[in-house]
């Protein structure tokens, strides 16, 4: 198993901490005048987000974690399992629950979305900046308020509710920013 | 500290850092000028090396005619040739200039640094921390001054009785209690839990108050300061906005005692796997010549650090012009 010493720390460095995949978002070397140093590391658990610090002794080693950022397109989900294909190997992958979290609102048939991979299974799915969905239900609005002043809450074909304009109508496509969730304009065509 | 390459030619320090940096080397010089102490030069290219066990010296190969290829190390700091002149009878002295200890890089390191150390006959440890505070208010202007003793600073700002004496689990237990996660250290290990408790949970605190000396060190830690009746070192270290600016040694004058330390650091050294340093024996020598080193005291003040906190910033490539990505 590949190991890193403190000495090959850096940032973005993916290893294993009490089993768990991390990420290193910061190292930073205390070195006193007259004493040991230490890396002071701030880290990302790739499974929980959590961002922790953890203060290395100098010279320690840890494992490194097989982690590698994919992207992945979205076939479809049996009811358990989200199913993704490489569309370049078309290896396929299933992302269970933990892996893909909240954003499951988001995933579009056929979209292409980041998968963190950890020893070959996906452990974090991110789904495009960008997605089309239908709206399947939402409040009738004012069919002439075409300015968006106004807003009401809809439903999309993922359960995903977003805040739309009053003239956005049920059966309509919309684009939804996925990282605010705000809807972004009616779909063309 | 990832930068374009191509901007790679361009100074990290900004024309008026410099102009700073330039100012504040002028003013040591003119403080130490009107003291009567007088500046020199010291060799780069030593036959001998620092055994501090956690010094990295760089070294090189000089080729002397008639001699052949000798290895020579470049100085971890001035200490050794500036305690041989004071054995030679030469007086008050300091050096102001490149030192080099190998790995260290960070927001607060560079490979090479500037160093300013001095020594001062006939100062005791207090003194000594007088005529420091003296020089960084002449530096960074008025400053409040907070001085405690090693053992007050750990019950001021850790909570913890009797740093001295205690074992390794009060000091690993506060580490717990703040919250602070550490790997790779000896669940017995006393002195490398107490130096995390200082740099994990009290010097961070130090940043609220100015200057601060730290004085009357654990005897295991005492590098070559003297040692006080009561059993601590006779050393200081000084903090500036939290960061460990300068250290001060009411020095050590025997000989037997500089061979004793230097053998017991090579035997660590050896014991952890590290190379052993050749000792400086013209210094060995130096200390039992002519009634050897008179009682004086001295002080390493990291000159790059000083600047920083003339300046207010947090990273050292803000004051030099080419740090080691770039020189």
């Amino acid at each position: 198993m590949a190991t890193y010493s403190t000495s090959e720390f850096r940032n973005g460095l993916k290893f294993l901490l009490d089993g768990q995949p991390c990420v290193i978002i910061n190292n930073e070397i205390v070195q006193p005048g007259k004493g040991q140093a230490f890396n002071r590391v701030k880290y990302r658990n790739l499974i929980t987000g959590r961002v922790l610090e953890k203060t290395f002794k100098s010279g320690e080693k840890v494992e490194a974690a097989d982690v590698v950022d994919t992207e992945l397109q979205y076939l479809y989900n049996d009811g358990e399992f989200w199913h993704f294909m490489d569309p370049e190997t078309f290896d396929q992958y299933q992302a269970g629950e933990a892996a893909v979290g909240d954003n499951a609102k988001w995933l579009v048939e056929q979209d292409i979305c980041s998968v963190t991979l950890w020893n070959g299974e996906p452990i974090a799915v991110v789904p495009p900046k960008q997605v089309t969905l239908e709206v399947v239900e939402t409040d009738p609005g004012l069919k002439g308020d075409t300015a968006g002043t106004g807003g009401k809450p809809a439903t999309l074909s993922t359960g995903a509710v977003v805040q739309v304009p009053l003239f956005v109508q049920i059966g309509d496509k919309v684009v939804v920013n996925t990282q605010t969730g705000e809807y972004v304009s009616r779909a063309k065509g | 500290m990832s930068h374009a390459p191509r901007d790679d030619w361009r100074p990290t320090a900004t024309q008026a850092a410099l102009q700073k940096r330039a100012r504040i080397l002028a003013d040591l010089r003119a403080f130490f000028h009107a003291r009567g102490v007088m500046e020199v030069e010291v060799p780069m290219l030593s036959a001998a090396a620092a055994p501090d066990v956690h010094l990295r010296s760089l070294s090189t190969w000089v080729h002397r005619p008639g001699v052949g290829a000798q290895r020579r190390w470049l100085p971890t700091s001035p200490e050794y040739p500036l305690k041989r002149l004071l054995c030679a009878g030469y007086g008050d002295v300091y050096a102001l200039g490149k030192v080099f200890r190998d790995g260290d890089e960070s927001r607060r390191h560079q490979p090479e640094f500037t160093l300013l150390e001095w020594y001062r006959l006939g100062f005791d440890l207090q003194a000594m921390m007088d005529e420091t505070a003296a020089l960084l208010q002449a530096i960074l202007g008025p400053q409040p001054v907070l001085r405690l003793r090693y053992d007050e600073l750990f019950a001021r700002f850790a909570g913890i009785e009797s740093a001295y004496t205690a074992e390794a689990g009060v000091f690993r237990r506060a580490l717990t209690a703040a919250g602070k996660e550490i790997a790779g250290v000896d669940p017995e290990d006393t002195l490398l839990w107490r130096q995390l408790v200082l740099t994990e949970i009290i010097e961070p605190q130090l940043a609220a108050h100015g200057v601060v000396f730290v004085w009357g060190w654990p005897r295991e830690e005492a590098a070559l300061a003297a040692l006080s009746p009561e059993g601590y070192a006779l050393r200081f270290e000084v903090y500036v906005a939290g960061m460990e600016l300068a250290n001060g040694y009411e020095e050590l004058r025997e000989a037997t005692a500089y061979a004793q330390r230097f053998a017991q650091w090579n035997r660590t050294r050896r014991r952890l796997g590290r190379p052993e340093m050749p000792v400086d024996a013209r210094l060995l020598e130096a200390l039992q010549a002519n009634g050897g080193l008179p009682a004086c005291s001295g002080v390493a003040l990291g000159v790059d650090r000083l600047v920083m906190a003339a300046l207010g910033v947090e990273d050292i490539e803000a004051v030099v012009a080419f740090p080691v990505a770039r020189a």
